[in-house]
């Protein structure tokens, strides 16, 4: 990874931003929230380092392979969560209904 | 429903997909963010944001010396003359680049990075390796990304945080005395920014 070789030549706007369309919109979402001043950057970044620091302290075996985004998607359920815009009970409830549409749908 | 396939439903409601889609829509329909708005906002991260903007600013400091040690001294600035939007809200700081001292650019403990500047960071500035890295063994990782400095070259590394980025002003490239600004930008690599290579040479 530290090579060089997984760095693409940086185009006059960098390298593929996200590399999955839910990558943004996660993104896009606490930026949303942000600009609307649910929270700030900090506040966010707060939980992001806790959650960065949760999957750095697993041990090898129980250690998920490394997904920033990952990292980002549950720093955000948290922050909205704590702030009481969203239950997380709600998300999963309506996580589990989409992951169960039929396989191929697409929104 | 089977047992097992239910089980499978528990595991995909755990999807990032699924989550993310979810978080999105009960918050639009709550009333709290704005499809639209998201769509152009990320469309800006995506396509406006970016690491030409602080390609300029460098190349402009190569060639008018007074601009540069203002760029230095008064940083935040500067970048409201500029019009380096979202410049208001990072303080930033440039680590100029010398003969014998090098900087290079981290965030510890997540991605802080300035994105007025460079946009979003790349994947391996965010990386675990990364960040614990370069810290303890800067000359070993920068040497692994293609970057051998001397020696006796000091290297300086900085610690982002929520208070305060980093971008790093590379030394001007020999032989790039006759280039015009646009040329000089060109020259001016995000990765030369972050401090993990040099500019390139024309």
């Amino acid at each position: 990874m530290l090579d060089g070789s997984s760095v693409a030549p940086p185009r006059d706007n960098g390298e593929l931003v996200f590399e999955a369309p839910w990558q943004s919109r996660a993104f896009g979402v606490a930026a949303d929230l942000v600009d609307s001043e649910h929270f700030t950057w900090n506040d966010f970044r707060h939980h992001l380092i806790d959650v960065i620091g949760e999957w750095e302290a697993l041990e090898g075996g129980e250690q998920p392979e490394w997904d920033y985004y990952s990292c980002w998607l549950t720093a955000l359920e948290r922050i909205v969560n704590s702030l009481a815009l969203l239950d997380l009970a709600e998300v999963d409830a309506r996580a589990g209904l989409y992951a169960a549409r039929p396989h191929g749908h697409d929104h | 429903m089977t047992e097992k396939e239910d089980h499978r439903h528990e595991m995909d409601s755990q999807l990032p997909e699924a989550r993310t889609e979810a978080l999105e829509d009960l918050l639009v329909e709550k009333g709290l963010i704005d499809r639209a708005r998201i769509d152009s906002l990320i469309e800006r991260f995506e396509h406006d944001l970016g690491p030409m903007i602080g390609a300029r600013l460098v190349a402009k400091a190569w060639l008018e010396p007074e601009f540069r040690d203002r760029l230095v001294a008064d940083t935040d600035q500067v970048l409201q003359e500029e019009n380096v939007s979202g410049a208001q809200i990072e303080h930033v700081e440039i680590k100029a680049n010398e003969p014998g001292i090098h900087n290079v650019v981290v965030c510890t403990l997540c991605s802080c990075y300035p994105w007025a500047l460079l946009g979003l960071p790349p994947a391996w500035y965010k990386s675990p390796e990364y960040r614990a890295r370069v810290v303890r063994e800067p000359r070993k990782v920068l040497e692994e990304m293609g970057l051998s400095l001397e020696a006796e070259t000091e290297i300086r590394v900085w610690d982002s945080s929520s208070e305060t980025r980093f971008l790093v002003l590379p030394e001007r490239p020999a032989g790039s005395e006759h280039l015009e600004i646009e040329e000089l930008a060109e020259l001016v690599t995000r990765d030369s920014m972050i401090g993990v290579a040099r500019a390139q040479t024309p």
